[in-house]
């Protein structure tokens, strides 16, 4: 990635890491820098290995071959205790019979020297996650997202170089975790610490990540900013994965042009494919729009299916010159108002060709 | 290319704390091997050997099954065993019943009286029966002319040992039922009876063969009960301490301490694959079943349990009457004497403290031990074969009934050869063995506790670079807290009532409460054999209320995090 390249020496360097387990193989060639103080998402269905990388990175779990760096150092061999990361887990792990000031303090109980500077530190990090008044509590007696904020503090307690989370906020119910996402994002950022969250969750890694890096079946597929992840997927399981997308057959019928049964269109990506190749259009449906008569890659279609979903309407569209295939297409409130959609009615829509991704047919 | 090329394996560097793992590991290891495997190598190995030494292959057993003296031991013991696991589990059953699926007052009782006979040594049950049905027995008419001493004192005084092993496995059958069966039946018509034997009977029929192999396991290795009210009738179990204490005959010994092993091979192998079973059964959406009230079903099921636990208390009844009265039945005074064990043949309060200190020992060095190999196979990660190997080690105590393992260890110790043999007739070796026999259960008890901790406990203390023995010192032990007083629990009772292993590897200098009962029921001294078995019996019951109390305490105290 051009976005990569120019960045400073990487602070997390991962060097063509593979992972077994018995002929099972759970992570492939796995490549990827990460510059320090970034936050960046492994995003991924589950079973992907993202907890099985983070766990590489660890050293919980040492990878079979490649290598890691962190700060320009070799750690690919190092156990957990040698290595400079603090971990959060999808279970937080906090120590059920210590009280949240001793879970917070657990990994400072020989660093520190004196006892005052020990609790000035604790208080210090309860302070930062917001959980002051409830140091003296056991974490059975606390909620989930305070759960949550605990197992944060603990890992960050000994001012780690790398800050793991494992699906830190899956536990939580939906009111919690957004809110939450925002609270660990200012952290980070006013922390400055290198981060690395596993997600299953797009909208969590698009809402967090300074970069994100899309997972599928033990190999990166994507690694991008948001807005490059979601704006130019670079594969269709990239496509199909993050947001909505309308998935279309078609054949290259020209140079720049596409056919998908009677409707031909014009695709800017295509330029220099050979003529009849078996291809895949994808478009959101958010970049499927009310057409003017005059604009380019504008067809007709039949509105099939209409689905109110608040602020948007969802409608299913079927264009007449390809009458067996069907887009999905989002309209705004307002919009669709103003152009009065109803089912069974007819509507022009275009497709601008800047907005088409395509992708080889397998 | 730098320091690993690429496509080299990487090969992890080990933490300090990883060597100190493996170094425990390779002990637990080594002790289990030693204290539980070559014993057990050479009990195997002796029945294919002669008085030198020599291979003879099957000869021995040969001899034995030729021998008509001791071969009508095994059609003895089987007769004895079938009747008692039947008789046993019937009971068992009705009575576990009672206690999951009705509504009769006093459920927890009724359950902690079953349990009872566990505080006892098997011997208890055998003095009583004498007390009760002997020749001046106090209801001996009620066998209608049939002796005592023999085949029928021996299954009644199984049954009293057995009980509570029976009724622990079905209250556990009966109570994983899935309460939505009954209702899907109810629903479909069915009436009590088909309901019993289409819901009941099938969801606890891996229960009922688990129990019944139990108790025929338990029935076939005692050795208590037939020593002392067998009278001339042979089993199994007494053959062994015949041929090994009596005639110091290795060879054959070691030939039944074999055959007594297939039994408790064959009841472990059934209890397995019936934990398996079970578990499938209950799926997570079960609900739990809840009697409903029938004054008549409930007012039967309490009639039967009354019935039952009487006839539990009355044999606990009938030896403390015997120990405290001057000479059953003629003289019906209250006396101490019998407790004055310095002047009988058998025994003396020697014997006692000497019991409650293998006890202690046991129960503290042995709570150690398990829970710290529990704590190595469950929570390390690595040394997978190693592990896989401890794990093995751990079931095998189970699946050895304690006779067969005294014999193995005087077998293993008493060879001159063996550098361990200077353990011999050491109290060290007492405690060793009770380890080992009791060993299996108390680690299961430690694997559940173990289970059920948060299973990244290890790592998070390694990546915030704490030393693994100080998470395990300050977090593991503290929350497995409660298990851990269980397993002491358990290991003190079981050391103290314990007849069937360390009947072989006591010394003069080491005698036991309960060896000392057997030893002067055998020199006559009926009555004092009674008071010793109380003596037993009292210091359970003791040490059972100490735990509940100190349980408490320490809940209180270190489990504050319990209560929300
Ligand atoms: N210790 C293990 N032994 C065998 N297979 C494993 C082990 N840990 C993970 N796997 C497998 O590796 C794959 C990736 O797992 P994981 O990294 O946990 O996925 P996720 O992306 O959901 O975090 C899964 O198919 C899982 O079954
Ligand atoms: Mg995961």
């Amino acid at each position: 990635m051009a976005h990569g390249a120019d960045r400073k020496k990487p602070y997390l360097r991962i060097e063509g890491v593979n992972k077994s387990f018995g002929s099972f193989h759970a992570l492939k060639n796995v490549t990827l820098d990460i510059a320090e103080r970034e936050f960046v998402c492994f995003l991924g269905p589950s079973g992907c290995g993202k907890t099985t990388l983070l766990r590489a990175i660890a050293g919980l779990d040492i990878q079979t071959t490649g290598r890691i760096f962190q700060a320009g150092r070799d750690v690919s061999a190092l156990p957990p205790s040698a290595r400079d990361v603090g971990i959060v887990f999808q279970s937080y792990a906090l120590f059920p019979n210590l009280s949240v000031i001793d879970n917070v303090g657990y990994g400072l109980a020989r660093r520190s020297t004196t006892r005052e500077s020990r609790r000035g530190r604790v208080a210090e990090l309860l302070a930062l996650v917001n959980l002051g008044e409830h140091g003296a509590k056991y974490p059975a007696q606390l909620s989930g997202g305070q759960q949550q904020r605990v197992a944060l503090a603990r890992a960050l307690a000994t001012s780690p170089g790398l800050l793991l989370l494992d699906e830190p906020l899956s536990a939580l119910d939906a009111k919690v975790r957004q809110y939450l996402r925002g609270e660990l994002r200012a952290l980070q950022r006013k922390l400055g610490v290198t981060t690395v969250m596993v997600t299953h969750d797009q909208e969590e890694a698009l809402t967090m990540a300074d970069r994100i890096v899309v997972m599928n079946a033990g190999a990166i597929e994507q690694v991008g900013t948001p807005a490059e992840i979601y704006g130019t997927p670079s594969t269709a399981f990239v496509a199909d994965f993050i947001g909505a997308m309308n998935f279309l057959p078609a054949s290259v019928s020209g140079a720049g042009r596409a056919r998908i049964e009677g409707l031909e269109l014009h695709v800017p990506a295509l330029n220099g494919t050979v003529m009849g190749t078996e291809i895949t259009l994808c478009c959101r449906p958010e970049d499927i729009v009310p057409a003017d008569d005059g604009a380019a890659n504008a067809f007709d279609t039949k509105i099939s299916a209409i689905e109110f979903l608040g602020p948007n309407l969802r409608a299913t569209l079927v264009p007449k010159d390809a009458a067996s295939r069907s887009l999905t297409a989002e309209f705004s409130a307002t919009q669709s108002r103003r152009i009065g959609i109803a089912l069974g009615g007819t509507l022009r829509v275009a497709m601008p060709g800047d907005r088409l991704h395509v992708f080889a047919r397998r | 290319m730098t320091a690993i090329a690429a496509g080299e394996r990487v090969r992890p560097r080990a933490s300090r704390d990883h060597w100190a793992m493996a170094a425990a590991l390779v002990l637990i290891a080594a002790l289990l091997v030693i204290f539980v495997a070559l014993p057990l190598y050479t009990l195997l190995s002796k029945s294919f050997e002669n008085a030198d030494g020599g291979f003879v292959g099957l000869a021995n057993f040969s001899k034995f099954l030729t021998t008509p003296a001791l071969s009508i031991s095994i059609s003895n013991s089987l007769q004895i065993a079938l009747a008692a696991s039947f008789i046993t589990t019937s009971l068992a059953f009705v009575y576990a019943y009672a206690i999951t699926r009705s509504q009769m007052p006093l459920r927890a009782l009724f359950k902690g009286l079953a349990l009872l006979p566990l505080l006892a040594p098997s011997l208890l049950p055998g003095i009583s029966l004498v007390y009760l049905f002997g020749n001046k027995g106090l209801v001996k008419e009620w066998l209608m002319g049939e002796s005592i001493y023999g085949p029928i004192g021996i299954v009644m005084g199984e049954v009293f040992y057995t009980f509570p092993h029976a009724v622990m496995i079905l209250v556990t059958a009966l109570s994983i039922t899935d309460g939505r069966l009954y209702e899907a039946a109810e629903v479909l018509g069915a009436g009590t009876v088909r309901k019993f034997f289409t819901v009941t009977v099938p969801a606890v029929r891996y229960g009922l063969v688990s129990a019944f192999f139990v108790v025929f396991t338990l029935v076939v290795t005692d050795f208590g009960i037939p020593k002392v009210i067998g009278g001339n009738y042979n089993v199994l179990a007494t053959d062994v301490y015949k041929q090994v204490v009596g005639r110091n005959d290795f060879q054959m010994g070691a030939v039944v301490g074999m055959i007594l092993l297939l039994p408790a091979l064959l009841a472990f192998a059934v209890d397995r694959l019936v934990q398996r079973k079970q578990v499938a059964l209950l799926s997570a959406r079960a609900v739990p079943y809840i009697a409903k009230k029938s004054p008549g079903f409930d007012f039967a099921v309490l009639a039967f349990c009354a019935v039952v636990s009487l006839a539990i208390l009355s044999m606990f009844a009938m030896a403390a009457c015997a120990s405290f009265v001057k000479l059953w039945p003629y003289n019906l005074e209250l006396v101490w004497k019998h407790y004055d064990f310095d002047l009988t043949d058998g025994g003396s309060w020697t014997s006692f403290w000497n019991s409650i200190e293998m006890s202690a020992l046991t129960a503290i060095f042995g709570t150690a031990v398990v829970f710290a190999g529990a704590y190595l196979v469950e929570k390390q990660t690595g040394f997978k074969k190693l592990r896989g190997v401890v794990q093995f080690l751990c079931m095998i105590p189970m699946a050895v009934p304690g006779l067969v393992l005294g014999v193995a260890y005087i077998f293993f110790f008493v060879d001159q050869a063996n550098p361990l043999h200077v353990l011999y007739h050491s109290m060290a070796i007492l405690v060793i063995n009770t380890v080992a026999h009791f060993y299996t259960v108390a680690h299961l008890t430690a694997v559940t506790a173990l289970k059920q901790m948060d299973g990244e406990f290890e790592a998070v203390s390694a990546s915030l670079q704490v030393p693994v023995w100080r998470t395990f010192r300050r977090v593991t032990v503290p929350v497995a807290m409660p298990a851990i007083l269980d397993i002491s629990l358990y290991l003190f009772v079981s050391a103290m009532t314990t007849v069937s292993a360390v009947v072989f590897l006591y010394s003069p200098n080491t005698t036991l409460a309960s060896v000392a009962v057997l030893n002067m029921d055998d020199a006559g001294d009926v009555a004092p054999a009674a008071a010793m078995a109380m003596m037993i019996v009292y210091t359970c019951i003791a040490v059972r209320l100490a735990h509940a109390v100190l349980s408490r305490a320490v809940l209180a105290r270190t489990q504050a995090w319990r209560r929300r």
